[in-house]
């Protein structure tokens, strides 16, 4: 089951090199990882995906995580009411004979045309994982280029923040 | 508040935490560093390769219970740490160690003698720390100690560029450190303690299993206290040897790959193995899915990530042992020792039957010294009371079951990582750290080669350390498992040229002797034991003899593979 992990750390180099290479060791998996800065310049906030086969290994991978002097505190988000988004640039072939289904397609989406050249155009979007693989799909049909995507980000709902939980 | 320079600072530093010697290896980087200690006189020893300065630190850390500090420079000094620090790490042993660096204004470019020791390290440090700013040393300083002591204890690094010794510091030590990240766990809860007793009230056949936490930590008094009391039988792993008196009545020997017989007996049959600062390791475990089938888990343990890493646990118990062990004795002692002994007095009878029936032993029929007879012999002439260091392998293995260990920390072995060569350097620096205490180094012959070097270290300080080879011209274990499990192909164990231990000894200035006749044995390790100043002895034993009992690797700890006599 995946879990979306919440990992407030010190803002040091090596951190997120760190963290990266303590779950390769342990030999956990990983389907996303993303870091930046936070409301708090002196911390950094990564989000996790991992795929664990059961409690246990979540437990081992929060645990292990958590042995970290730089990291400050984990917070599994999964099951809590939130909110994720991944931001994903896709470049797709866009000739002027189908441009205008493109647009539409985007429209949609309420995803952005973001540069047209050409026969291309890059186009932006936000959202869930399950949306932007569905966007791709359908671009797919024109010809994409080039894919860039961000891995997930995740807050929670309601007043309180995560660090605070 | 006082100017001082990066290098004096450090030094400052070790003086504040009380360090009362470093093991160190000088170079380009931290030559002004040495300049300091050189200036300041601070005691320092000077092994003759840094793997050896690493290790002797960890002999000290070991043996006393304080953080062991090493010293060497950037680059090649540095990475020649490495088996040392992995050594500590998977042992949990408290290290500072202080790296050269090259410049600031080098860093990055691959100049002469830079290596990235951070980030080498980083899997095998419980921290590590590069200074950008002299400003930062004393706090650094002051967290690794911190880091290295508390918690789970481990080593820390500290990469100290080469300008920055030189720079200039207003110095201030701070009093206490402040880390958001890092809040080493103290108390537990004592519902859980409630509840572990109630288990124990409950069991028919518990069995306590010591790891290495309860040296670690100096319970050691609180565990006998325990055992005692209660009459639960009580096992450890190699790393928690020494803890218990070999000879307490309700001690039954280490479990696992080399086990005893009723130690993996009891752990199989067992309804209640509460697993005191133990990890777990496959060592001890064996096949996991067969490891103590019938029991519910408890686990003791200050760190939260061992609890089901490889064995589940029923009842965890996450907190010091200082706090754990005591509450588990208040709580205890509500009942009175007659009922607990009551209660467990059948399976300590199943379990001294057990050991009647397959008792630790070994044939005697043989006009060669036998290793079992020499570590016995040596368990006799130290009366259990030194402070006995090993190599790894079958001299480890046959250490760790015939000598009979009667204090903690008494027993100095790389367990988790199983490091060839670390016994002659740690043993100095055990010896180093306890300059009256009887300090007696068993290796075989191919680990003693590792890190034969050390030799000229004792020589240099006539540390009265005790060197026993246990010499069968070859590497015992690789060749054990080879008869085992490879057909008999000695697929390069032995070792083809035949060195004179003896001369090497005597070249580097440590006293040697062979011991070959049996009926010398006696003799010679008594004169040997009881003299001053360094000795080896090289002691040729037959290339054929086994460690056993035994279970292969991946099997049930009941699978044994006994000797004939046994």
């Amino acid at each position: 089951m995946k879990h979306t992990l919440a990992v407030l750390t010190e803002n040091k180099p090596g951190v997120l090199t760190h963290i990266s290479g303590l779950i390769s060791r342990r030999d956990f998996n990983i389907e996303s990882i993303t870091a930046g800065y936070t409301e708090e310049s002196d911390m950094t906030r990564i989000t996790i995906v991992v795929d664990a086969d059961d409690e246990y290994e979540l437990e081992q991978v929060v645990n292990q995580l958590s042995k970290l002097i730089d990291v400050i505190k984990i917070i599994d988000l999964t099951g809590q009411d939130r909110v994720h988004r991944e931001l994903a640039m896709i470049k797709v072939k866009a000739l002027p004979a189908n441009r205008a289904e493109i647009v539409n397609l985007v429209e949609i989406f309420r995803a952005h045309i973001v540069d047209v050249s050409k026969e291309t155009m890059i186009i932006e979007l936000t959202g869930e994982e399950d949306k932007i693989e569905a966007i791709c799909e359908l671009l797919n049909d024109y010809g994409i280029i080039e894919i860039v995507r961000t891995g997930k980000i995740a807050i929670c709902r309601g007043p309180k923040a995560a660090k605070d939980v | 508040m006082k100017k001082m320079t990066g290098a004096q600072a450090i030094i400052e530093c070790l003086k504040k935490e009380n360090v009362d010697v470093v093991f160190g290896y000088p170079g380009g980087a931290v030559l002004t560093l040495y300049d300091e200690l050189y200036l300041s006189d601070f005691p320092h020893v000077l092994p003759r390769h840094e793997q050896g300065a690493v290790h002797a630190a960890d002999g000290y850390a070991r043996s006393t219970g304080k953080v062991g500090v090493c010293i060497a420079t950037s680059g090649p000094g540095a990475t020649n740490l490495i088996t040392g620090i992995a050594t500590a790490y998977m042992d949990s042993i408290p290290l500072v160690l202080i790296t050269g660096q090259v410049a600031l204004s080098l860093l990055g470019r691959d100049s002469f003698q830079e290596a990235d020791i951070r980030g080498i390290t980083t899997p095998i440090t419980k921290h590590n720390f590069l200074i950008k700013d002299v400003k930062d040393i004393p706090k650094a300083m002051k967290a690794a100690f911190y880091i290295a002591r508390s918690g789970r204890p481990g080593p820390v690094l500290i990469d100290v560029p080469k300008n920055i010794f030189a720079e200039e510091l207003a110095f201030e030590y701070p009093e206490c450190i402040q880390i958001r990240g890092y809040k080493p766990i103290v108390e537990g809860d004592k519902a859980v303690i409630d509840a572990v007793c109630n288990e124990l009230q409950s069991a028919k056949k518990p069995l306590f299993f010591i790891g290495g936490g309860v040296n670690l930590s100096d319970t050691s008094a609180l565990m006998r206290d325990l055992v005692a009391y209660t009459g639960v039988p009580t096992v450890s792993s190699l790393m928690g040897l020494g803890s218990i008196s070999s000879n307490d009545p309700h001690f039954f020997g280490m479990i696992g790959m080399h086990g005893s017989y009723a130690g993996n007996m009891a752990t199989t049959e067992t309804d209640l193995l509460v697993g005191i600062g133990a990890r777990f390791d496959d060592r001890v475990t064996g096949k996991l899915e067969e490891f103590a089938p019938k029991a519910k888990v408890i686990h003791f343990d200050i760190d939260p990530a061992e609890i089901n890493k490889n064995v589940r646990s029923y009842i965890r118990v996450i907190a010091d042992l200082k706090w754990s062990l005591a509450e588990l004795a208040n709580k205890i002692k509500e009942r009175p020792s007659e009922a607990w002994q009551k209660q467990f007095m059948p399976w300590h009878h199943q379990l001294v039957a057990w050991q009647k029936e397959h008792p630790l032993a070994y044939s005697r029929q043989t006009n060669r010294i036998l290793p079992q007879a020499a570590i016995e012999k040596i368990s006799e002439l130290t009366q259990g009371n030194a402070i006995v260091v090993t190599d790894v392998g079958q001299n480890q293995m046959w250490t760790a079951q015939f000598y009979s260990f009667k204090n903690p920390r008494s027993l100095l072995t790389s367990g988790g990582l199983g490091t060839m060569g670390y016994g002659l350097p740690s043993a100095l620096g055990a010896q180093v750290g306890n300059k009256h205490k009887k300090v007696v180094c068993i290796c075989g012959d191919g680990g003693f080669m590792m890190n034969c070097q050390e030799l000229m270290t004792i020589a240099d300080l006539n540390l009265p350390v005790k060197i026993i080879i246990l010499n069968n011209q070859s590497l015992g274990m690789v060749a054990q498992w080879q008869r085992a499990f490879y057909s008999g192909h000695y697929a390069h164990s032995n070792m083809a040229t035949k060195a004179d231990f003896v001369a090497i000894s005597t070249a580097m200035g440590v006293p040697a002797i062979r011991l070959e006749h049996k009926d010398e044995l006696d003799t010679v390790l008594r004169e040997v034991m009881n003299s001053e100043g360094p000795c080896l002895v090289d002691i040729r034993i037959p290339e054929e003899e086994d460690v056993l009992p035994m279970v292969p690797a991946g099997s049930g700890l009941h699978k044994m593979i006994m000797g004939d006599w046994q």
